[in-house]
């Protein structure tokens, strides 16, 4: 089973969810975290991670070989992301625009371009007190995360549970981390902010037809409206987590909250019970 | 004209709430949301939209199934997976056209993409330029473009002295799009680990890019020894260290009720706000 831990707004607790549920279930199950946030990976600030193995993620870009090249512009033109111009004699790439989509180098008539790979990101995998652990990192400075994104996905457990936690926002980094998933956790707060962007994100898990439920973080502060959208759209909230100046602490230091209110451990074997509970309803209807 | 910038990497420390309340301080200025995945900003300076536009950007395959032979050389030459059985699948679609460009039959056209749209307001601070990217939509970061273009544009128009931009989470490319030729970035942090550890990441965006950074720690008293470690960070780097505001609830009450925190409340948090206002506005 995949479970993607995603929001709408960032700084929800994205992180505190994902690492507190992949270590409350590892006694019982097998589980994989996979950090997809890879602008920004936290998980392994929480973990105390031993990486074993890493590979680099390319994407390719064309080389023009100018003794071949005619000038004739034929890749500039097919080019949608502007990464080619042929100025008079002279054919300029910019690497950082190219998509990697292969059109120019297919469809010169001269066979003057090649690829070359250039590195964006990496992904590295290995143990994480008791799960396996992946994680991508995107180069600081470069612009598209989704290649990484896709790169860290092929590492999914298809026989365990593997937990994804996603970048914020609602756009293309997000929807290439949770598409494929079981079940979507939605994880925001109570307040204004947390409203507005918890229904763009549920916009989006839906558009993508993946269930999803709510973790109410920080619960105490601010107003119902969070509680009041998720009855009228019957969103279940799976999870509701207090706003308690001893959980931001214990986050502030890099402690999960499962190691240190251990308490909390029989709360996401609750949640994740809650989830399998949907998503085995959800297939059996599907089979019907 | 100074353009000024909000970031964080780490989201949730505390942008929105910031800009808000330099959009109360600040004279003389126009507002941006660039966080188009998750615009807020407007929750907080009620606006009235003047002004509302589409944003049409990027394009999507499109088959015509009764030219289509089935031949298969589309699928096989996609590099995002994003045709299967003769169909197009438009999320994961890339806009690239290299599909249109090979089939033999013709039958795949490209079709515009109406992936937002953008607005101009009033509001009682002065214009505001935000946006909101459709749902599941690309090119976040050419609409963050058209946002900072517009608020460019009114800022000359009616002679103003700032831009403020509330710019998104992350280091990518909305990010890149936000920062790049800004006049300052005033990164918001907050005494965590992971706020340490996305701020790292993201003053190095700025380095990359050329743009001169402050920071700004929120939340300070969560955790003073990770504040401390902060400001042994940006002393060794030679970053301002602009402000530290520390934890209020009122902050979070501020938001529910829909205003800057400055005007709600009058303690600490908006003393410390003011300073820092202070501080970005004489450099």
């Amino acid at each position: 089973m995949i479970i993607s831990i995603a929001s709408g707004k960032g700084g929800t607790g994205k992180t505190l969810v994902a690492t507190s549920l992949a270590l409350a279930l590892k006694d019982s199950q097998k589980v994989r975290l996979l950090d997809c946030d890879v602008e920004e990976p936290n998980d392994h600030v929480f973990l105390k991670t031993n990486i074993s193995g890493s590979e680099p993620v390319f994407i390719p870009v064309p080389k023009i070989d100018e003794a071949k090249c005619t000038r004739c512009g034929q890749c500039a033109e097919v080019c949608a992301f502007n990464a080619i111009a042929v100025l008079g004699e002279h054919v300029l790439t910019f690497p950082q625009l190219c998509h990697g989509c292969g059109a120019c180098s297919y469809l010169c008539p001269e066979k003057a371009i090649s690829e070359e790979k250039r590195e964006m990101g990496v992904v590295e995998w290995g143990g994480a007190d008791g799960i396996d652990f992946v994680q991508g990192k995107l180069t600081v400075g470069e612009a598209m995360a989704p290649p990484v994104i896709r790169t860290a996905k092929r590492h999914t457990d298809s026989d365990g549970i593997s937990i994804i936690d996603s970048p914020p926002g609602t756009s293309c980094p997000v929807v290439e981390s949770i598409e494929g998933s079981d079940f979507c956790l939605l994880v925001t707060e109570p307040t204004p902010f947390g409203l507005n962007d918890l229904v763009l994100a549920v916009g989006t898990v839906r558009q993508l037809g993946i269930a999803c439920g709510v973790v109410l973080n920080r619960a105490g502060v601010g107003d119902n409206s969070v509680e009041d959208y998720c009855r009228r759209e019957n969103i279940p909230i799976l999870l509701t987590i207090p706003l308690d100046t001893e959980i931001a602490r214990l986050y502030s230091r890099g402690i999960t909250l499962v190691e240190g209110m251990p308490e909390w451990k029989d709360k996401f074997v609750g949640l994740f019970e809650g989830i399998k509970e949907i998503v085995d309803a959800r297939s059996r209807s599907l089979k019907r | 004209m100074r353009e000024v910038v909000v970031l964080s990497g780490k989201g949730g420390t505390g942008k929105t709430s910031i800009v808000g309340s330099l959009a109360a301080l600040a004279s003389g200025k126009v507002l941006a949301d660039c966080d188009v995945d998750a615009a807020d900003l407007h929750l907080l300076l009620s606006p009235s939209v003047k002004q509302e536009n589409e944003f049409w950007s990027g394009q999507v395959a499109q088959i015509d199934e009764a030219k289509c032979t089935q031949c298969g050389l589309c699928q096989e030459l996609c590099r995002f997976d994003a045709i299967k059985d003769y169909k197009v699948d438009p999320i994961a679609c890339e806009g690239c056209g290299f599909c249109s460009h090979i089939c033999p039959e013709e039958a795949i056209t490209m079709r515009e993409n109406m992936s937002g749209h953008w607005f101009v307001s009033d509001t009682k601070y002065g214009p505001l330029v935000h946006a909101r990217l459709g749902i599941a939509q690309e090119n976040s970061g050419k609409l963050v473009a058209q946002v900072r273009q517009e608020a460019r544009r009114i800022a000359e128009e009616q002679g103003l002295e700032y831009i403020i931009s509330d710019g998104p989470p992350g280091i990518g490319c909305p990010v890149i799009s936000s920062l790049s030729g800004a006049s300052l970035a005033l990164m918001v942090t907050e005494p965590t680990l992971s706020g340490i550890h996305d701020l790292e990441r993201v003053l190095g965006v700025c380095r990359h890019f050329g743009v001169p950074a402050m920071v700004c720690i929120n939340k300070y008293d969560l955790n003073e020894e990770n504040t401390r470690r902060i400001e042994d960070y940006c002393r060794s780097q030679e970053i301002k260290l602009a402000a530290k505001i520390p934890f209020d609830n009122a902050v979070t009450e501020a938001i529910v009720r829909g205003v800057p925190v400055v005007e709600y409340a009058d303690g600490a948090v908006s003393r410390e706000i003011e300073g820092l206002w202070d501080v970005i506005s004489h450099p």
